[in-house]
């Protein structure tokens, strides 16, 4: 094929306005501050000599030799593997359960989908100690039933449980996703040519199915190997996202070590998706295709219901295991050596709307404006790419995509080392003003704003911009009075996760919290945490952080619900 | 197992013997009988949601049928699950695997049949070959046209050598020229491989071109099984006239005896109808369009029926000229075949509709 040389008329007319150069100008200036800046900062201080900028792979060959980094590589790869394999046992049952059988337990598996998002899982962490920790209420049964005990929790085993738990919906909702846009024609074709049970499964359905597959196991694979939080709370150290943090923190920002690992942290999370990316390529079938109407469905036979309903209760109890905890134990008084709290009190509520309500006004505040900037800049990069012809727009997406691949701990590093040398005029450093978490947490949740925008400018039909416009309305103004209006759904669906996701945060912002006072809620569950008096209002925190993100994202789904049924009522595009 | 693709079995017979079938309330098909004889092209046509894609279903195992049995050969498969019946199915969508090749999707049913790997890779180049796409064995079907991908669907499904072969509107998904020349195809094929066939359409063009006999389904229930001439010629109730081609469906009543015999429409106009035509009670008065002419107001041919009119509207179709013909309240549809210097109708113009009472008909309401 040759290329068609665009005519230059045509070039002209879809050449960029002032505007929207400048618009690309800043922010393209805002990511490459607040993104490319920290990160180039931490992978330029790993590979320098201490104190200078000698090109060096000294600091390589330290973490090399180290017996410490060296299994804590280990065990960050280990653990990862573990909660990929153990969310997969997890997920394939309950994914096959709701798309290959008619079955009324499918409702309650799908709102699972959700559980994820309204916990952080260091949060879970902690309850989980509650009720499956050595001395936790199942290991008490057990041992007064069986005399045996198990160790769900100690170690590394702790952090697999707790985040296989916790991450298993991402493969779920990914493969059940991946499973329904089956066309059903697809699977008839193979019967009437003979194939039927499990070779049909296994030739046809599975590998249809495994681009959904993939894509939620990696994203759980890179989840985890950059949790911070959670291996701390369960004292683990030996890890890699808690030695970077424990080495900046304790030995000191100059150490050259932390930088070592985030480098260490990104190459893995880039590994990881690039590998997904790979065997993804060219596998991108959109197999809903005129037919549709995904795999048939059959009704179960008495005992298979049985065994159905056994599977998804036994899922479901654990699933919410962490969260019935919590709310246990922020109405305990004292919850030691016994299945089930000694006595209820309302104290570490009291405690948290009293002298701790500070945490959650300024996650309020933090959120806010996080969830505001991303869906500004989510607007402008979206129009930016879909509506004009200005050259190098697909970097801005790039870029602000990118920040997928930066582990929120590495971005804390980068924060705290690029912008501690900057000060005010008043002498207080840039990294310890409270806007930099704000920053710090708009760049994290920015890609899922963007996705969200993107696709709700997509749908949009480009005639109706076009009729704007020929009814007189500048560029500027078709954007105000036509995009933005019919974006306003998932500009909302995208402010909501942002805010909702913001609020929980922690990888991030436990780096940049340089005082009390200006602490997020996460931050504070996490200082409770720690200590044995402090579970009581943590937990009492926690259900507030739950219930805070639980409404949100109800609140999104009815947004998008409401704004889907408004348009498709309204016009057709 | 033979070696090559060209029909070595024995052409088998498809019967299907008081089927009924329901959704719930819905009931879908409506006591079917139908024999298809070896080696047929036969169609199901009909308008959507008239059952004819259930009953193909029905036949590949699909859909289970609440009365009645399906035989192929004389042996009853209503009992047998889809891969056990040994009918291929062409897919309206195809249904090509995207992540297999093409020469893996046409292996698959070799395959699952336990066939000899040295023998699958001969039959699957059989197949191809037959189709014309050998050279793009090693293509994703993705990377197909298409008119290319119903063929790998067709050579995928004959691959295997089934008893029978089922085509569910293999044709909806191509563009108009493409229809054209993959219908000739078919044909070609199915005349080669002797394979009963039967073809679900709802567009009657392709029926009638391409098989031998068809049936016209509507509202799940078979109006009439015949040769496409048959059917057109002699339609067999109203929906079969409307739906094969155009006619003038006129309703009335038969009024007066002898030479004053008429077929009174609206209480007004009146058709003469000589004595020796049998009318049955609540008949409708059918006629297409081309089997009707106009000529000038003054004129009388012998032998035909005429009426005045008045020419009411004109479409030009290329090669006739359809004039919306008004007598009284009733309007009828008259095609004349149109050349160059043809002198034209004026619209408001008095005409006389004139008719062969031979190309009338008469058929229940």
């Amino acid at each position: 094929m040759t290329a068609v040389p665009t005519t230059p008329s045509r070039a002209r007319a879809f050449s960029a306005t002032p505007g929207q150069i400048a618009l690309a100008l800043a922010i393209a200036a805002f990511l490459l501050v607040f993104l490319v800046l920290p990160v180039a900062t931490v992978i330029y201080v790993a590979f320098t000599e201490k104190g200078t900028s000698t090109f060096t792979l000294v600091n390589f060959h330290d973490f090399v030799r180290s017996e410490l980094f060296m299994r804590s590589l280990w065990n960050s790869f280990y653990v990862s593997a573990m909660s990929v394999a153990f969310a997969s046992v997890l997920a394939l049952p309950l994914a096959y359960l709701t798309t290959r059988f008619a079955f009324r337990g499918a409702a309650i598996v799908q709102t699972l989908g959700f559980l994820p998002l309204i916990m952080p899982p260091f949060v879970g962490a902690v309850a989980m100690q509650l009720f499956f920790g050595r001395n936790g209420s199942i290991n008490l049964l057990l041992d007064d039933w069986l005399g045996v005990k198990i160790d769900f929790m100690e170690g590394l085993n702790g952090v697999i449980f707790v985040q296989s738990v916790h991450y298993f919906p991402f493969i779920l909702v990914n493969l059940s996703a991946a499973l329904r846009n089956i066309d059903r024609a697809m699977e008839e074709a193979a019967q009437n040519l003979g194939s039927s049970g499990f070779r049909l499964f296994r030739r046809i359905v599975f590998p249809l199915a495994l681009p959904g597959y993939l894509a939620g196991a990696s994203l759980v694979f890179v989840k985890v190997f950059d949790d911070l939080a959670t291996p701390l709370l369960l004292n683990v150290k030996d890890m890699l996202a808690p030695q970077a943090y424990l080495r900046v923190t304790s030995i000191g920002i100059a150490d050259p070590m932390g930088y070592v690992i985030s480098v260490v942290l990104i190459i893995a999370s880039v590994l990881a998706m690039w590998l997904s990316a790979l065997a993804l390529r060219g596998r991108d079938y959109a197999t809903t295709q005129r037919g549709g109407g995904g795999l048939a469905r059959r009704v179960m036979r008495p005992h298979e219901a049985v065994l159905g309903y056994g599977v998804v209760i036994l899922i479901l109890a654990l699933v919410l295991a962490p969260h019935l905890a919590l709310l246990l134990l922020s109405f305990a008084t004292i919850w030691s050596f016994s299945p089930l709290p000694d006595a209820y009190t309302l104290a570490h509520y009291g405690r948290v709307f009293g002298e701790s309500s500070l945490y959650i006004k300024n996650t309020l505040i933090y959120a806010m404006l996080a969830g505001g900037i991303d869906i500004v800049l989510g607007v402008a990069i979206a129009y930016l790419v879909l509506r004009t012809r200005l050259v190098g727009r697909e970097w801005l997406d790039w870029m602000a995509t990118a920040a997928l691949a930066v582990p929120g701990v590495v971005l804390g590093i980068g924060y705290l080392r690029t912008f501690y040398g900057i000060t005010l005029p008043d002498g207080t450093p840039l990294a310890a003003l409270w806007i930099t978490i704000v920053l710090a947490l708009a760049i994290r949740r920015l890609p899922y704003a963007l996705r969200a925008c993107h696709a709700a400018l997509q749908q949009i039909s480009v005639s109706l911009e076009e009729a704007a416009e020929n009814l007189g309305a500048t560029k500027a103004r078709t954007v105000r009075r036509i995009v933005v209006p019919l974006m306003t759904g998932g500009i909302l669906a995208g402010f909501v996760t942002s805010f909702a996701t913001a609020a929980v945060e922690l990888s991030a912002t436990l780096m940049l919290v340089q005082s009390n006072s200006d602490a997020p809620l996460a931050y504070g569950l996490y200082v409770f945490m720690q200590s044995a008096a402090g579970r009581g209002p943590g937990a009492a925190l926690g259900v507030v952080a739950v219930l805070l993100v639980a409404a949100c994202t109800y609140l999104s789904h009815l947004i998008v619900e409401r704004s889907q049924k408004a348009k498709g009522s309204g016009h057709r595009p | 197992m033979n070696a090559t693709v060209s029909l070595t079995r024995p052409a088998v017979s498809v019967a299907i013997e008081g089927v009924n079938l329901s959704y719930g309330d819905n009931h879908v098909l409506k006591d079917i009988d139908l024999a298809i004889e070896p080696g047929e092209f036969f169609a199901f046509l009909g308008p959507s949601g008239c059952g004819k894609t259930t009953l193909l279903r029905l036949i590949a195992g699909f859909n289970r049928a609440d009365t009645g049995r399906v035989t192929i050969g004389g042996r009853d498969i209503s009992s047998l699950p889809p891969w056990k019946r040994d009918v291929g199915m062409v897919f309206q969508s195809y249904a090509l695997w995207p992540h297999m090749s093409v020469r893996r999707n046409v292996a698959f049913g070799l395959e699952e049949r336990g066939v000899k790997r040295a023998e699958i890779e001969r039959r699957v180049e059989a197949a191809l070959d037959l189709v014309g796409l050998g050279h793009l064995a090693e293509r994703r079907p993705s990377q197909l046209s298409g008119g290319q991908q119903q063929r790998v669907a067709v050579a995928r499904t004959i691959a295997v050598e089934p008893k029978v072969l089922l085509l569910d509107e293999p044709l909806s998904n191509l563009d108009a020229k493409m229809r054209v020349q993959v219908r000739r195809e078919l044909r070609d094929l199915q005349q080669r491989l002797g394979l009963t066939t039967i073809f679900v359409t709802h567009d009657q063009e392709e029926a009638n071109t391409i098989c031998d006999r068809i049936a016209v389904m509507n509202d799940g229930v078979v109006q009439q099984v015949g040769t496409p001439m048959e059917l057109y010629e002699h339609p067999a109730n109203l929906f079969v006239a409307g739906f094969l081609g155009t006619a003038n469906i006129l309703k009335g009543r038969v009024v007066g005896s002898g030479a004053e015999r008429g077929f009174e429409i609206d209480g007004q106009v009146r058709f003469p109808v000589a004595a020796g035509v049998a009318i049955p009670e609540g008949s409708a008065l059918v006629f297409r369009p081309q089997h009707a002419s106009l000529v000038d107001a003054n004129e009388a041919p012998e032998g035909a029926l005429t009426l005045p009119c008045v020419i009411a509207n004109r479409e030009f179709l290329g090669a006739s000229i359809r004039y919306g013909a008004r007598i009284g309240a009733t309007e009828v549809s008259v095609d004349m075949p149109f050349q160059s210097g043809t002198d034209l109708f004026e619209i408001g113009s008095a005409a006389r509709l004139t008719l062969r009472p031979r190309s009338l008909h008469w058929l229940p309401v």
